[in-house]
């Protein structure tokens, strides 16, 4: 890949395939975990008894997949194609990038198979033991030296704005990291946190709230800023937006941790910064929704028979609605009715299976073609299926999870006149039930929606050929 | 408020909290105000990869005001809520205060309804039908999640619908249990009893005892190796409440039959625990929950004219 002054340099579009074909294939494992615990929820037998297929397990191999190997492949490959194109040079280092990939999928094998055994550190989104920690440091600082080497050597003066977000989720995942896995090792597989108490809790939850602001939110607001404004053919709609969201959203996500322990023994005021942040930081959120539908402005037709663009805008969609929906969950009165319930569940889901997953996937519908060679994908009539089934799966589960969410928190909060709970804890478990059941159905209509884009990723590649790109010789003239 | 061990770090969040949400208003006030320069076509000239291009529109207005208006009133949360360090708020609200309000007020509407149950002697109270259902509220809240709905209860964890009791059921034993919750300790007895053989032996012996299926020779053998037992369970194994020694001689096993599992409980002890719930229910509640659990397995007396 190493460009021959004689010739034009190429794109190194080789660790942009591997991501992209390793999100897709992550994407089916995880989802189909996250079912199966679903199911386990609804038919508790479904364990059968067996530790490693148990619940309690599964659902930390669930969330890891689903994010850091899903997600987190489909940030990488999408990461490496933009900064490449944006910045009209091939990858700085382009062996560390290939080192990166591979050290990525040690984690992720890494992950499916310490969890099942039981290995944790216990704390949410963080659970992986210190070694496999260690291992996430090193192939997350070879990605920063890959990325920001990459824009160090741009050929184009200014920084494209996907750039800016994707290179804020970079920095700031990395000291979330490093300063939440923080822990003293008590053997290879065993540790014990840093930090103590409260203490330990917040900052665990500052690393929480930031997982989903800078992985789930920063990140994939670069791939928006990336795709949407390509598969439109339109211009991105105002730049001056583009400013101050991007620095509000970093500046004040970093903020809004503590609504995760409201009512909790974390202090009074750190609980009612928490909230004023994350009330501020709405205004921030829709700034980039705003930014990516208003980009259709003139297009709208576009909508109508690109089933591609559909995936990205309802996606924004779905990211406006949990982002308006997160705010007033960090209300401390509604927060003592959502907290510990379902809807919780249900707002989590909504931003990752209608933002996170629908943005990834219509982003990866417009690479994989262009990486092998091909116009479009092999069936784009397979595009429109997996956009129904994902989006009516997503409308059923998080329905189900609001309802059954405001449910248990009423059922809980009941109290007779006598002082006694008017509703025993089990009652609102079994009070629950339908709504796993239709939760579980969602779930099969999201999955079925992604083996179809399995398949259709399986079929256009197989049929097409790795290309190599090569850069654009002259600089554009206004850049 | 004890958060903070000094004045400085107080100032310090106060200073940095308000700092940073004036940060947001300045951010937005000057990038609405500065002038950027634009193309014919209203794109700001920049172009990336071909045909990557943005447009100079302003922000929209109603947007600008959602974040305006979120600001203020974050700033007045501030002003009327705890949150700038030491700052109290001009409410004066707290968690700890609502809380204690709340827990207050409810034991002041229930006094009177309580008031007539603490005359009762329990014995009297299981006979009442108001106070037995409050009590199986109270049980069905507090005790169902060990002890079952049925208070019958599992595997370790004591069924309280039959007579038999390891710390005893009376009256004032079952307020006591309740109140200061028990914690039941069988240390591992193996190098007391002997060898391998002889805990085998022993195991049987136990067995024969509730005149369960067991070897009668290794039973023989094991008789004067339980001496090591006795200290707890008695000479004749039928336990001791005051040490909440399980009667061996019965057919209740709280933490399983049969040979191995005795094996196993003399190699390895057991150390089982009945939380506390007195910080939880009040002196009242406890009474009332005491006679729904006596009432489980005795007859009340009839209530007096």
């Amino acid at each position: 890949m190493n460009p021959n002054p004689a010739q034009a340099a190429l794109y190194n579009d080789t660790v942009v395939r591997q991501f992209s074909i390793m999100a897709v294939v992550w994407g089916v494992v995880g989802m189909l975990v996250g079912l199966f615990i679903a199911a386990e929820l609804a038919w508790p037998e479904l364990n059968f008894g067996i530790p490693w297929l148990s619940y309690g397990r599964l659902r930390p191999l669930h969330t890891n997949a689903v994010i850091f190997a899903f997600g987190g492949c489909a940030l990488m490959g999408t990461s490496y194609y933009v900064v490449q194109r944006t910045c009209q040079v091939p990858l700085f280092l382009g062996k560390l990038a290939s080192f990166h990939f591979w050290a990525w999928q040690a984690v992720i094998v890494a992950a499916a198979i310490s969890l099942p055994m039981g290995y944790t550190q216990g704390k949410e989104y963080a659970e992986l033991e210190w070694p496999i920690d260690i291992l996430i440091t090193i192939a997350w600082v070879s990605y920063a030296i890959v990325f920001f080497g990459t824009i160090g050597i741009r050929k184009v003066r200014h920084i494209y704005v996907a750039n800016w977000f994707y290179g804020a989720f970079i920095i700031a995942v990395a000291i979330l990291h490093i300063v939440n896995s923080a822990a003293v090792p008590a053997g290879w597989m065993k540790s014990y946190s840093a930090y103590a108490g409260v203490q330990d809790a917040m900052i665990q939850w500052w690393y929480g709230h930031n997982a989903v602001g800078f992985f789930l939110t920063a990140g994939f607001l670069g791939m928006m800023y990336y795709f949407i404004p390509k598969q439109a053919g339109r211009p991105v709609y105002s730049y001056r937006l583009t400013i101050v969201h991007f620095w509000a959203l970093i500046f004040t996500y970093m903020w809004a941790g503590p609504h995760h322990l409201h009512y909790t023994a974390l202090p009074d005021w750190t609980q009612s910064i928490g909230m004023v942040f994350s009330l501020i930081l709405l205004a921030p959120s829709w700034g980039g929704m705003i930014n990516g539908v208003m980009t259709l402005s003139g297009a709208w037709h576009k909508l109508r028979d690109d089933p591609i663009l559909r995936f990205l805008i309802v996606s924004l969609s779905f990211y406006g609605m949990s982002t308006f929906e997160g705010p007033m969950m960090s209300i401390k009165t509604v927060n003592a009715l959502s907290h510990y319930t379902d809807w919780t569940i249900g707002h989590v889901h909504s931003g990752a299976l209608g933002w996170v997953g629908l943005i990834s996937m219509g982003s990866l519908y417009y690479l994989i073609p262009r990486l092998y060679g091909r116009k479009e994908m092999h069936s784009v009539p397979a595009i429109e299926l997996h956009f129904w089934l994902a989006t009516v799966g997503i409308v059923l589960y998080i329905a189900a999870m609001w309802i059954a969410g405001v449910m248990q928190g009423l059922m809980w909060r009941g109290i007779n006149g006598d002082g006694t709970l008017t509703y025993t804890f089990v009652e609102s478990v079994k009070a629950t039930y339908p709504f796993y059941v239709v939760r579980v159905l969602g779930g099969v209509l999201y999955l079925g929606g992604m083996l179809v884009m399995a398949w259709n990723t399986w079929m256009t590649v197989t049929q097409g050929r790795s290309v190599h790109v090569p850069v654009p010789v002259l600089a554009p003239a206004a850049a | 408020m004890s958060d903070f061990t000094g004045n400085f770090w107080s100032l310090y969040v106060a200073a940095m909290t308000l700092a940073s949400v004036l940060a947001c208003v300045l951010l937005l006030w000057i990038t609405a105000r500065k002038k950027i320069p634009s193309r014919a076509d209203n794109t700001t000239g920049h172009v990336w990869d071909e045909d990557l291009r943005e447009m100079n529109n302003p922000m929209p207005r109603w947007w600008m005001w959602m974040f305006v208006v979120s600001i203020v009133f974050g700033l007045l949360y501030l002003v009327a809520y705890p949150g700038l360090g030491t700052y109290q708020g001009q409410l004066g609200w707290s968690t700890r205060a609502e809380y204690a309000d709340e827990i207050a007020s409810a034991e002041r509407e229930l006094a009177p309804l309580y008031a007539q149950f603490t005359a009762k002697k329990t014995e009297e109270l299981a006979g009442d039908a108001v106070a037995m259902g409050i009590g199986e509220r109270l049980f069905m809240n507090n005790c169902a999640q060990c002890h079952g709905s049925d208070a019958r209860g599992s595997k370790g964890f004591p069924n309280l619908a039959d007579t038999d009791w390891l710390h005893g059921g009376a009256p004032a034993k079952i307020v006591e249990t309740i109140t200061r919750g028990r914690h039941g300790q069988m240390p591992p007895m193996a190098a007391a009893v002997g060898t391998p053989d002889d805990v085998k032996n022993v195991a049987n012996y136990v067995l024969s005892l509730s005149g369960s299926p067991s070897d009668s020779v290794r039973a023989q053998l094991g008789k004067s190796h339980f001496m090591a037992c006795a200290a707890c369970h008695g000479v004749d194994g039928k336990g001791n409440q005051a040490l909440g020694a399980p009667n061996l001689t019965d057919d209740t096993w709280l933490h399983g039959w049969g040979e191995q599992a005795i094996v196993a409980m003399i190699n390895n002890g057991k150390s089982n625990d009945m939380p506390a719930q007195a910080g939880k229910l009040t002196e009242a509640q406890i009474h009332v929950l005491a006679a729904y659990v006596w009432g489980l397995s005795n007859k009340p007396e009839p209530a007096k004219p």
